[in-house]
């Protein structure tokens, strides 16, 4: 019996070489000590000056602090809208959709949206800057991803308004009205242009907020709408936590919402519109599975399942957190993983050189560690890099779990940190029934080399984004959305279109 | 009157041709009455409930024994529609075409039966022909747009990275339809054939009131080459199974057609437990040309995203 022969070389990384620090530098980034709410086209203080605690929802009102999660340090202070401050806003907007937005032509709305994207481009670093800051991730995907794919989907709607007859054939399309849009903290900006830019180009007008943790861009955001002239009311931006949300949702005078967040809080969103003629896009939870056959080129897997889930922190909606390895490959694939986050960098997220950056909030930190320990007193096996944390602020190392069964609940739900669970399969009959099984379907990834076997897969999987022998990769003209518990509708390219119209 | 009129003089009718010879009383064919039952997976079982209902028509006639189906029965139909659903799916979309093709030779096929059966249910002889020739119609069209409507609804994608991008409809999964009340057998069909023509499938509440048609028409898609389970109709009382509609957690999708706020309400409410899809249809004129349109299909679709890495090795494209 001739013993396999192991041809792949074990990287080395335990030599003295080390990445010198290469901070960005933050002067770039001009952070007001304190923001007030957007709305009517100017910057207003909220109604009620009393402080209340961000997560009463019963009271709102004052300001509450926005930190950056990599050193625990205030940043500023925001507005914490309350009804009444909702109530202005949906009525600027509704003002703006009767007398000016809904009756420029389309080629001028097309203009002002263009406008935006430019003036965001203009001041890419210093969004990425602040993005970095209030929100924890590494510079380097807010540079290079975060605040250029957002300019970009500016750009992509833009051209849409003027053009709109062609979308739909033999369909007139009339917007909506007022879009009540509500969005996370893993992507703060270029959430809020995913949900603006269509909203604009269709002839909406918008009542957006943005998550609590990370509400700075968006309100760097409201200063470039409001430099660009956009008529005011058009576009309103307000602060605040769930109960802020809950009185947009609840708002009589709101036709449809786009909410990005929880599964949890889509459910409510979707009782609490039932008995009104709101419309309404839901951008849910997760659990994708990320598969990987033993014919795939194992390297280029591997990284992808790296940046499958430790992107953005593994803060991603669609991160590929079900790992699925082909029985023969499996020892080599974990092999290769364990080494790989081993060489992952986390830390601060200003450094260049991170790869995982500071985990959004301490509630989040405190979740994710919450489900490490399920994990673990469920008998699975833990792997973690053995990287050193910073002293302050919130940080997660890179996770990996084996011997995870089908019904863990590491395996089942969505944890949204760092963290990998990992099964095998023998043949393609059964990962395609363990990819399945699952109430979310967003996103799904197959690594194989054979063609056949990809187009087999892809059309198995019961998700709205499948990457073939790639993950994690968007697109201004490309559709994302989930299927079953992950949400309805599509936002991005043409068919994220029909989300903000009516067909007539 | 009028009615009542036309209902003895077809039946009439259909018993004289049955005779052959109308002449002798004492030799009247004893008529074969049929047992309306439900459709399951195929099959035509009777409710497991035991419970029945007597429908009557304005002239007062009871027109049958007609099952009240139970929330099990729903449950059995949703596991049929469920286990029908992978393999319908896969169809090619032109075999789906083909089947509902053959759904609409039958039924035609089976003209007079239908139009018997709505008369029986208070339409005109008139009327009757009309509803049943536009269902006819309504599957050929659908027929024609199972292998077209991916090309209407779909795009490829120019992303500005080096890959291939494509967008393509799938059927959401499994639809649990409360068919149109008033219209029993074109509302049926016109809920019906959009969702099987995108490959999904579905359990449908037939109209209570007239629920004569669906159960024939269940007949005809069991002749029809349509794979059990994929349209699987129950007969009852849409008040009392409409909230298990909307909380069975397989369902992907439910339809209704009423104008009724409260159970419009009930079903957005309900459907929120597994984000099920809510399709209303309240305002949808069956007979009009708007009462059939690829949109309908759309309707029970999702969009599936697809990328995959360009190698970009090469220098400058070809010049040619």
């Amino acid at each position: 019996m001739a013993k396999a022969k192991n041809n792949t070389l074990k990287l080395k990384f335990d030599t003295s070489w080390q990445y010198a620090p290469a901070p960005e530098s933050k002067s770039i980034a001009s952070i007001k000590p304190r923001y007030e709410l957007f709305i009517n086209g100017e910057f207003v203080k909220p109604s009620s000056k009393k402080s209340a605690r961000l997560n009463d929802d019963s009271r709102s009102g004052g300001y509450f602090d926005t930190i950056n999660p990599a050193n625990e340090e205030k940043l500023s202070e925001v507005a914490h809208a309350n009804a009444a401050d909702v109530d202005k806003a949906v009525k600027a907007a509704r003002a703006a959709y009767d007398k000016v937005w809904s009756k420029m032509p389309a080629k001028e709305r097309a203009k002002y949206i263009y406008r935006i994207a430019r003036m965001m481009q203009e001041r890419a670093r210093e969004f990425a800057v602040i993005e970095t800051l209030d929100g924890g991730k590494p510079i380097r995907e807010s540079r290079d991803f975060d605040v250029p794919t957002a300019a970009n989907h500016f750009f992509y709607y833009a051209g849409w308004a003027d053009k709109l007859e062609y979308a739909f054939p033999n369909r007139t399309v009339a917007p909506v009205g007022v879009a009540g849009q509500i969005i996370p903290w893993n992507f703060p900006l270029l959430m809020a242009a995913w949900k603006i830019a269509p909203a604009l180009a269709t002839g909406n007008t918008v009542v957006l907020k943005p998550a609590e943790t990370t509400p700075l861009t968006a309100l760097k955001l409201a200063e470039i709408i409001q430099e660009a002239d956009l008529p005011p009311g058009v576009v309103n931006i307000i602060t605040g936590a769930g109960a802020t949300g809950a009185a947009i949702v609840n708002h009589p005078g709101i036709d449809k919402i786009a909410f990005t967040g929880s599964t949890d809080v889509g459910k409510i969103i979707q009782r609490a519109i039932a008995g009104t003629n709101k419309k309404a896009t839901l951008e849910l939870g997760g659990k994708a599975a990320n598969i990987i056959f033993e014919d795939a080129p194992l390297d280029q897997a591997v990284e992808g399942v790296i940046n499958g889930i430790f992107f953005n922190q593994g803060h991603v909606c669609c991160a590929g957190s079900r790992l699925y390895v082909q029985e023969s490959v499996y020892k080599t694939v974990l092999r290769k993983l364990k080494d790989r986050i081993e060489t992952l960098i986390v830390g601060d997220p200003l450094d260049k050189n991170t790869d995982i950056g500071a985990i959004n909030s301490k509630q989040q930190l405190e979740t994710i560690h919450n489900y490490i320990k399920i994990g673990q007193q469920e008998g699975a096996e833990m792997y973690q890099s053995s990287c050193a944390l910073p002293g302050k602020g919130y940080f997660c190392r890179p996770t990996l779990f084996t011997n995870v069964a089908q019904s863990s609940r590491i395996a089942q739900e969505e944890i949204f940190g760092p963290v990998l669970t990992i099964q095998t399969f023998r043949t393609e009959d059964e990962v395609i029934e363990k990819a399945n099984n699952t109430s979310y379907g967003l996103s799904a990834g197959v690594w194989t080399d054979k063609g056949s076997k990809i187009f087999n897969m892809t059309t198995k999987m019961r998700a709205g984004v499948v990457w073939a022998n790639t993950y994690n990769k968007f697109d201004p003209t490309s559709p994302f959305g989930g299927y079953k518990e992950s949400g309805y509708g599509r936002e991005g390219g043409l068919h994220g279109l029909l989300a903000y119209v009516n067909l007539v | 009157m009028a009615k009542t009129t036309s209902i003895k003089k077809t039946s009439n009718t259909f018993s004289e041709n049955g005779h052959g010879n109308g002449n002798a009383v004492e030799s009247k064919r004893v008529e074969v009455l049929k047992t309306y039952k439900i459709y399951i997976g195929g099959q035509f079982p009777r409710t497991e409930s035991g419970r029945y209902y007597v429908p009557v028509n304005k002239s007062g006639k009871k027109l049958a024994n007609v099952c009240l189906s139970s929330r099990k029965d729903f449950r059995d139909a949703m596991e049929s529609a469920r286990g029908a659903f992978g393999g319908w799916s896969a169809r090619a979309a032109f075999n789906r075409g083909q089947i509902l093709y053959r759904m609409a030779e039958m039924l035609e096929g089976r003209k007079a039966q239908f139009i018997d059966e709505l008369i029986q249910q208070d339409s005109t002889p008139a009327q009757a022909e009309t509803e049943v020739n536009l269902a006819i119609d309504r599957l050929i069209y659908y027929a024609g747009w199972c292998d077209k409507y991916q090309q209407i609804f779909s795009a490829v994608n120019p992303v500005a990275s080096s890959h291939f991008n494509f967008s393509v409809p799938e059927p959401t999964g499994v639809i649990a339809i409360i068919a149109p009340q008033s219209d029993s057998l074109l509302g049926l069909v016109s809920v019906i054939a959009p969702v099987i023509a995108g490959g999904n499938t579905c359990v449908v509440l037939g109209s209570f009131d007239k629920p004569l048609c669906c159960v024939t028409f269940a007949e005809v898609l069991n002749s029809s080459d349509l794979p059990g389970g994929v349209v699987n109709i129950l007969t009852g009382k849409p008040s009392e199974l409409a909230s298990w509609f909307a909380e069975h957690m397989d369902v992907n999708a439910v339809v209704y057609c009423e104008k009724d706020e409260a159970t419009q309400k009930m079903f957005k409410e309900k459907s929120a437990l597994n984000v099920k899809r809510v399709v209303l249809y309240d305002k949808v004129n069956w007979y009009s040309d708007a009462g059939q349109s690829p949109y309908f299909i759309n309707d029970s679709q999702e969009i599936k995203t697809t990328w995959h890495p360009i190698e970009n090795i090469g220098g400058g494209g070809s010049k040619y």
